[in-house]
Order: structure tokens, then sequence, then C-alpha cells
């Protein structure tokens, strides 16, 4: 039980994992992004420095798909950094499909000329080091990193995120209100990331396209905070 | 290029200033932005805080407010604001709040002096120094000297053609068709043809000459020459032909000069239409100089009823070809005064020489030489002071009568406040007028003041001038010794305000209230006119038109430097707007009126509009504070 008394969120003790990793990890790209992950779970939201990530990738599954692109947009509740993003195609070391091609206007050409995620790594996890991912559906991003970094670096990557689906769900999908819902004849409320963005009148940006989904996904997180939340909100609360 | 910002640009480049900037610069721009989302009921920006970046509403609302609260504007997407503080001390002047739920790109100060210094366009859309209002008129003044008409202008399809092969019988069968009136003939291409067609297979061909209607009965018949000639064996192997860029007038010489009526008018080498001589009779009869002549050809009242659509006719060709407002007001003054004279010649020829002599005077937007097409008549008679009632007023009231009914079905309908020579009250001798004015100036109430900024615009149309010369004599010199009267007016003058601007596609008020139209006379021109007139008599100055009037503001010290400029430019775009949404009311068949919807307002021409509100706004205030407030209380 949480001090208040209320239901305590299950999200993992993700101080004592990164301190174990910190000192775990052997490769010097992965040693240097543990090291400056030392966001504790008091800070205010308002202090912490943000990355929104998104990732489009071959299918669901990150033990047999595989990724394609990766926007980075860092930012913080107050201001989302356009000049600080980062955009990479990358060859996936799965085969394309030609279902998500048609998906993410990749095409295979692109994809042809693009390096393997191995070249980019380092920048990436500088990018991503010292800063609290946000992603839109955490089962995307997390475990695709994870695969693809252990199968070029030997040891794997997790880090505690917040994922603003799940802030969704939490209003949305608490089994109460959406009883209450099902009861009432409505269909369940959608929080996929346009239908999430539009209750806050956030404008609807042309999707699938990993930076702009990124830059969606920084503007909704601020306009999560400004109506549901404090500034003072530790980040624990938050991150899962 | 950034491929990936797409989204960004993509809004940005749909909204003024940024949608005349170049995709380079653009791109460039969208790069730098920063994004932040305010939850409505939020602050943006707070008084006196330190700024270097603007801001640029990609959704949602804003309120912009002065530091004293009040509304300065309300802004939506794809708006500006925060960059007048770029301009001057990098500290928030006017702060700002979100209304709805917002989204805010803040672009860099860098980058906005970076567009400043690279787009010229941009740069006067932001800064103080120039205003938009000032570049705009100057814009409408610059098309007006190219204002030459040309040739192109007249054509209306492309011209027919046939191979020189063919048959005249082909080629009349193929003029009846398309019911033309010639046709340019082509043939193989020979040496270093001087006009050339391409087909739509790319072949070339010469043009040898053109057949008209008439060489069908000179050449073909007269001749006795059999339906099967070919067309090559007719014509004549010296085509006379125009470039497009060519005036009207200089076709039309060329015409007279070759004895032709068919004209071809080519592009380089290629031609794009034919020109008929009357074509160009259609073009001028439709020009506010040959109506003028024709009112004067009149000989009956319904004969000058008949000329109410060349009005229109007139009226729409002038805007069409950029005259500005001082044109057109006093295009259709001109013609509105010729009605006018007319109508009295007629009068004098039906009812007799005058028992004394008179003048017809004009005013309001007549006498001011800025009529529009919706106008209605305001007139008097200023009759000689040997006028005697009793022998004399019929002669004049019918006299007044016909002018007036004559004038209604001319389009000029009745003033709905009675202004006008039928009104007995308004139809007097010299001496009676003068006495009307001084007291209208040494004892001004309300009725008095609205008949002064009526009849204080006056000029003569017909009849003995020199009396109403004697009345503006009068006003001018008297006006300006009378503080008090000159109080009163500029009180007057602050009944009708302009609105704050538009908000989407409503009209926002001061007081944050919308309304879905704006009457464009009552909340433009007449407030910026009233104050022009009230300037004008407090320097003494004759004038009636507020241009001219203006002209005499300038140089006294009435105004600061460069505020006479600035109305200037503010009536004109005022002035300028009225007219070109009567001009789309017409041709939308609608009875063109006043008011103008925001939503018809065009990116630029709603930001240059709120300029002009907020110089009349400022020079209202001005008004006050110059002309003050009666320290006596008002006579009865």
């Amino acid at each position: 039980m949480s001090p208040n008394g209320r239901k305590k969120r299950q999200s993992p003790d993700w101080p004592s994992y990164l301190a174990a990793r910190r000192d775990a990890a052997t490769h010097p790209c992965l040693k240097r992004y543990f090291d400056a992950c030392t966001l504790s779970p008091e800070t205010p939201i308002a202090e912490v420095p943000m990355v929104a990530m998104d990732m489009e990738t071959t299918g669901l599954d990150a033990s047999r798909h595989g990724i394609v692109s990766i926007g980075l947009v860092p930012f913080t509740l107050s201001r989302v950094r356009l000049i600080q993003r980062h955009y990479w195609i990358v060859k996936p070391r799965q085969p394309l499909n030609r279902e998500s091609v048609a998906f993410h206007h990749i095409t295979h050409s692109q994809v042809a000329d693009a390096p393997d995620l191995e070249v980019i790594l380092p920048d990436l996890l500088e990018a991503l080091a010292g800063r609290l991912a946000v992603v839109h559906f955490r089962h995307i991003e997390r475990p695709f990193l994870d695969v693809a970094v252990k199968a070029r670096l030997g040891e794997g990557i997790r880090f505690p995120v917040i994922d603003t689906m799940s802030l969704e769900a939490r209003i949305h999908r608490q089994p109460l209100w959406a009883r209450f819902r099902r009861w009432m004849g409505r269909p369940p409320v959608s929080i996929r990331l346009q239908s999430s963005r539009a209750r806050y009148g956030l404008p609807a940006y042309q999707g699938h396209h990993a930076l702009i989904d990124a830059l969606a996904t920084a503007e909704l997180l601020q306009a999560q905070i400004a109506a549901r939340y404090t500034l003072d909100t530790p980040v624990g609360q938050l991150w899962s | 290029m950034e491929v990936e910002l797409l989204e960004i640009r993509q809004h940005m480049g749909r909204f003024a200033p940024f949608d005349l900037i170049s995709d380079e610069l653009l791109d460039g721009l969208a790069g730098q932005v920063e994004v932040a989302y305010f939850k409505a009921g939020t602050d943006i920006l707070t008084y006196g805080q330190e700024l270097h970046e603007f801001c640029y509403i990609r959704s949602g609302a804003v309120e912009v407010h002065r530091r004293n609260g009040e509304l300065y504007n309300r802004l939506g997407e794809g708006d500006m604001f925060g960059h007048f503080s770029l301009l001057r001390d990098q500290r928030v002047r006017f702060p700002a709040r979100a209304l709805e739920d917002t989204l805010i790109y803040f672009i860099p100060e860098a980058a906005f002096h970076e567009l400043c210094e690279a787009d010229e366009h941009f740069a006067d859309f932001v800064e103080l120094e120039r205003p938009r209002l000032e570049t705009a008129s100057e814009q409408q003044k610059k098309n007006n000297n190219l204002m030459i008409t040309r040739v192109r202008k007249l054509l209306t399809r492309y011209p027919l053609m046939v191979e020189a092969s063919s048959t005249v019988q082909h080629a009349a069968q193929q003029i009846g068709e398309a019911q033309a009136s010639a046709v340019l003939v082509l043939d193989a291409p020979g040496d270093n043809p001087r006009y050339i067609v391409r087909d739509c297979e790319e072949r070339a061909w010469q043009v040898r000459g053109i057949l008209t209607d008439s060489d069908f009965r000179k050449r073909v018949v007269a001749e006795g020459r059999s339906p099967d000639t070919p067309v090559g064996e007719v014509i004549v192997d010296r085509l006379i032909a125009i470039q497009s860029d060519e005036s009207v007038h200089e076709a039309m010489l060329c015409m007279l000069r070759n004895n032709i009526h068919h004209l071809p008018v080519m592009h380089r080498r290629s031609p794009v239409g034919i020109v008929h001589l009357s074509d160009i009779i259609r073009h001028e009869t439709h020009s506010s100089l040959y109506l003028v002549s024709n009112i004067f050809n009149q000989s009956s009242a319904a004969g000058l009823a008949k000329l109410a659509p060349d009005v229109r006719a007139a009226f729409m060709r002038m805007v069409e070809d950029d005259a500005d407002s001082r044109m057109v007001g006093s295009a259709l003054s001109t013609i509105g005064r010729s009605f006018t004279r007319r109508l009295l010649e007629l009068a004098e020829e039906e009812l007799g020489p005058p028992p004394v002599p008179y003048c017809f005077m004009t005013n309001g937007s007549m006498a001011r030489n800025e009529q529009t097409f919706v106008t209605d008549q305001d007139n008097a008679l200023v009759l000689d002071d040997d006028f005697d009632p009793e022998r004399h007023d019929a002669y004049f009231l019918a006299m007044a009568q016909r002018v007036s009914d004559g004038l209604n079905a001319c389009g000029y309908s009745y003033c709905t406040g009675g202004i006008m020579a039928t009104n007995p009250k308004w139809r007097q001798p010299l001496a009676v007028w003068k006495g009307y004015f001084r007291d209208w100036i040494d004892n001004p109430t309300p009725e008095r003041l609205l008949h002064s900024s009526i009849f204080f615009d006056l000029d003569s149309v017909y009849g003995e001038n020199v009396f109403v010369e004697q009345l503006q004599e009068l006003v001018a010199d008297k006006a300006k010794n009378s503080p008090q009267f000159l109080a009163a007016m500029s009180r007057n003058a602050l009944n009708r305000t302009p609105p704050l601007g538009f908000f989407r596609t409503f009209v926002m008020e001061k007081d944050g209230k919308q309304n879905n139209t704006i009457n464009l006379k009552r909340r433009g021109t007449a407030p910026m006119v009233d104050l022009i007139r009230i300037h004008a008599l407090a320097c003494g100055s004759r004038a009636q038109n507020s241009f001219e009037r203006l002209d005499d503001i300038g140089r006294t010290q009435l105004l600061a430097p460069g505020v006479s400029d600035k109305l200037r430019y503010a009536l004109e775009f005022l002035a300028m707007s009225r007219i070109r949404h009567q001009v789309i009311d017409l041709h939308h068949e609608r009875t063109p009126d006043n008011t103008i919807e925001p939503e018809n307002v065009a990116d630029n021409e709603r930001h240059t509009l709120k300029d002009a509100f907020q110089a009349l706004s400022n020079a209202q205030k001005f008004l006050k504070f110059r002309y003050g407030m009666p320290t006596r209380p008002l006579s009865k």
C-alpha cells in the first residue's frame, strides 16, 4: 500500500535496477548510458529532462520483427525542442514485408541504403542518456530496443518510461469507469495517440512517421500533465 | 530538405506572412521551432517578462491584453504574437493568455531577425517602422501607374485557325460553327516565318494571314470565286498583328491606320486571339467618360434612368482596373453630378427660365467627391435673396421634385433624413442659409451637429456657383474660431468607433463581443471622414474632399508629423475594402451594401484592415484630447 492508502501502481523498482546495471554494464556505450541514469523517483515532473521516442517496426513481435526508423525529440514540460531532434532510418535484420511498407511510407530502397542499427547506436544512446524516455504504448519501443541492443552489444537495455497511453488508460480504463460506460452502452474510449490528443484540443498530425509521432507524444504528455497532474507530481508516480 | 518536418512547415505556409516566404526559409524555420502546450486560462506571456522568441498559434486561441487589462486582440490558428517585443526591448508589453487549450510554436529571435533580413515582405509585415497600411496603399498606387489597359485583356478566346489548303467553304463553315467573324490561316513553315503555331503533335506552322467576314464578300463572292477555292489563294500575304502587351489605345490606332476591323494579337511569335473593333468600342462604352457624355445626350428623365446599368458597369470596370478610391469616388461623383445637372437642364426646359437666380447644392459624399455605388441623394437649393416664397416657391418646388424623382429613378435613392431640395427647410435664400450655418456653429445641439456634419460638406452642382462659395467661406472662417463648436463636433464624432479586428469568422469588438458582419461605412469610412472634417474645419481648410483636407491639415501643426499620412493610408484602405466588397456583391448578383462578412476577407486584407481600424481608433483618442470637451454646457 502507498502512504495515502490508495491502490499502488505496479511499477518496478527502477532505482535499484538502474544501480545494478550501472555496476554490471561492460560495453562503454551502455556504461555511459547507465551512468547518466540517476533520476530519483521523487523528482518533480517539471524538473525532469525527457525525450519522446517513437519507432516504426516491421511488426509487433520484438523476437521476430525489426526496427525500421526511430524518431527522438528531447523536451521538458515547458518546451519541446525540435532543433535537438533525431531521426534515423535503419536496416532491420529481419526482411520487410509488404504490409508494413504501406503502413510507414518507408520504401525498400530507403531501407536498403540504410545502415544497421549498430552504426547509429552510440548516437542513439547518447541522445537518450540522462533523459527520461516518453512513449505512447511502451510494449513496442522498450522491448524492440532491448532485443536489438542485446543482439549487437551482447547485453540488453531496459529503462523507465512514461507511457502516455497508460496515463490515458488510468483515466478511461479504470474498471469502475469502464464498467459504467459499458453499462451505458458506450464503446470503450479510444486511447490511441490521435484520439487521446483530440481530447486535449491537440491538432491531428499525419500519423506513422516516427519523428512526428514522437513530437505528438511529447505534446500529449505536456497536455496530460497540465490537465490532470501538477508540476510537483513526483516522476515515480508517472513512470512504469 | 527536412522532409520529416512537413507537418509544421505546411501549416505555417498556409498563413500570412509565412505564406509568401520561400520554401527554403520556411524549412529552416520549421526546424528551429519549440513547442509548448497551454491549457485554457493559463498565461503564455506575462507583462515585463524577457522575451527572445515570438509565438505562432498552431491550434487553439489566445487573448492579448493591454497592461491595464483592456483586450487588445484575440488571435486564432495561424496568427503570431510577441514579435513587437523583439523589435523593441525584448520585454513583453502585451501579456497573452490561452483562451482555449492552445499549442504554441516558439520561434527564436535569431531566426526572426534572419527572416526580416532575408524576406522583405516578412519585414514589412512585422515592422513597426513601415506599417502594412502604408505599403498596402502604395501597392495600390503602383498598380494604377500601370493602369493602361493591355490589349490581351479584351481577348475572350483562342483564335480559330484553318490550313491554307482548305476551301473557303470549309473556312466559312468553321467560322459559322464557332460564331466567330474571322479565322487565321496556317501554312507550312517557310524560311524563318514571322509568326508560328505548333499543333498538338508539335509540328510548326506559319501564320500566313487572316480571313474575315468581309473577305468572303469582297474577295470571294464579289470576284466570282468558287466555294472550292483554297483559302490560301484568297488572303493577302501581309499579316498586320499586335503584341499582347500593347495598350488598347495602340490597338485602336493600329486598326484606324490600316483601315482594318480585325487585329490578330500575338504573344511573341504565337497568336493568342483576335480583337475586333467592336470589342474596343464595347470596352470604351463602359468607361465613365463615355457615360458622362451619354448622360448629356439624353432628352428625358426616362432616358437617364436607362443608363443606371451603365453606372454599375463603369463602377465595376474601374475597380477591376485597380483604380484607387479617389479615382472611383471622383468618377462616380462626376457621374452623379452629371445626372443632377442634366435633370436641372431638362427641368428648366420644361418649366421655363428660373424667376430668380439659384444654385443647386450637393452635400455629403457627392460634395466630397467620394461617392460609391451605394448612395442616396443629399441636396438643397440656395436661392437669390430676392426670392419671394409667395411668387417663386412653386417653381423651385417643381424643379426640386423633378430632380429628386429623376435621381431616384437613376438609382440615387431618396434621402431618408429628408436632406433634399424638396424639403422647404432646405430650399431657402442665401441669407437664410447663412443664418442657419451661423446658428449651428454658435449654438450646437445634437440635431444641429448632425446637420453640420452633412451640410458642411458642400459644393455647387449647377447655377450661381458663387452662392455656395460664399457658404463655404463662411464655414471655413467661422468654425475655426469656435472652440466650443469643434469640441461638440469632436464628441459627436466619437459616437461611432471601429471594431478591434477579426477573429476567425467574427468581427471582434473591444469588449470581446463577436459579430458576424461589419458595416464598413458606419464603423470605418464615416467616422474617419468625420474626424478629418473636424481637423479641416479647425485649420480653416476650404477643401471638401477628405484627401485634399488631409493635404491642408498636413501643412499645419495640428497633427504630429506623419499622422495625416497615416490617416490617408487608413482611409484609402477602408474605402477600397468597402468598394471591393460592393463589387463582390455585384458579381454575385446581390444588392451591394456597406457590409462585409469576415469570411470573405482575405488574410492580408484582414491584417491591413485591423491596422486601419487601429489608426482610426488612435485618431479618435487624439480628437478627444485635442479639442477637449466644452467647458460650458451646451445651449438648448
